[in-house]
């Protein structure tokens, strides 16, 4: 088993209110030095086996059909993810000693 | 105030699994002198309906983004060639999200600018009174009706705003400041034949005096929504 990652973010032209409110918040927690904010989405996709490039172009199709509107997003990333985490999380076998 | 001859007109009001206002939008069929019929989204019959409401709500919870799943549902995929083939549609708050995902009507909602829920009555400037949902209003005429939603700000690049403006499918403008941060303060817009419109403001709210938004005739005595009914009845009988 795989897992994709797709990541999708706000157009660059489309105000953004909800990382201009994270962007509002920061300084108050001291966190100074941060001009913008711009707050997206993370999907991560498990597939029934190895992600191929045609695995790929289907879920890159998905991203733009379902997981993002045009209008508005932009599908910025649709890559395998072959972290140890991701293998580790698509594992139903493995049971830590 | 209903149309007479309209008793025999069918307007469909499809429910979502999470949508709120499908019953309100009935009544207001009913009280507008026609017969609601109730649609499922599993179900892409559309039951051979004169017209179709998309009622307000949270289908799906708003997951991903607002109306982005109902749009997939199967009752949509025939509300979608039905309404390009003329089917008089109206989309309210989340059923108005549903048609910009389904692209029968141009551009988005977003998070309103200040991000808070908002639920006030809203006055609104009807700037299209051509459309199937408009015609029993005066072109310019100032009407009042509910407003509640939290992903109500309308987005478009400034070429389909121009075009939407050039074409007269700017059908509704908020009046009296802008509530949410919508691009030209458009509160609705139509499809260029007219028959697909959709809005944020919520019409079903005000048709019935005693629960609708204050007015000038009292406490709850507006009224305001009605029209959009008859309106749909009236162009109904026109092409009868």
């Amino acid at each position: 088993m795989g897992r994709v990652v797709v990541e999708v973010m706000p157009k660059p032209e489309i105000l953004d209110p909800q990382g201009k409110a994270v962007n509002g918040a920061l300084p108050r927690l001291g966190f100074t030095g941060i001009s913008q904010v711009r707050q997206g989405k993370r999907f991560e996709i498990t597939v029934d086996g190895p992600v191929t490039d045609e695995v790929l172009a289907d879920v890159r199709r998905a991203a733009e059909t379902l997981l993002s509107n045009p209008v508005i997003e932009d599908v910025v990333k649709v890559e395998a993810d072959n972290t140890d985490a991701a293998v580790d999380a698509t594992s139903t076998t493995q049971i830590p000693a | 105030m209903s149309v007479s001859g309209a008793a025999g007109a069918r307007i469909g009001v499809v429910t979502f699994p999470g949508t709120l206002d499908d019953r309100d939008a009935q009544r207001a069929v009913r009280v507008a002198g026609a017969t609601p019929v109730p649609l499922w989204h599993g179900d892409a019959d559309l039951g051979g309906v004169d017209a179709v409401v998309l009622p307000g709500g949270f289908s799906y919870g708003d997951y991903l983004r607002a109306g982005a799943i109902a749009r997939f549902a199967p009752v949509m995929t025939s509300l979608v060639d039905a309404a390009k083939g003329g089917l008089p549609v109206l989309g309210i708050c989340n059923g108005f999200q549903m048609l910009t995902e389904s692209h029968l009507l141009p551009g988005s909602m977003i998070k309103n600018e200040r991000l808070t829920f908002i639920c006030r009555d809203q006055v609104l400037r009807v700037e299209n009174a051509g459309t199937a949902w408009t015609n029993e209003f005066a072109a310019g005429e100032e009407i009042t009706i509910p407003l509640k939603n939290q992903d109500g700000q309308y987005v478009a690049d400034e070429r389909t705003l121009d075009e939407l403006e050039g074409e007269g499918r700017v059908v509704f403008r908020y009046v009296g400041g802008n509530p949410n941060g919508s691009r030209r303060d458009i509160a609705g817009i139509s499809n260029a034949r007219g028959n697909v419109v959709g809005l944020m403001p919520h019409p079903e709210h005000a048709v019935e005096a005693g629960f609708g938004p204050d007015g000038a005739a009292g406490l709850r005595s507006g009224t305001d929504g009605l029209r959009f009914f008859t309106s749909a009845l009236t162009s109904l009988l026109a092409t009868a």
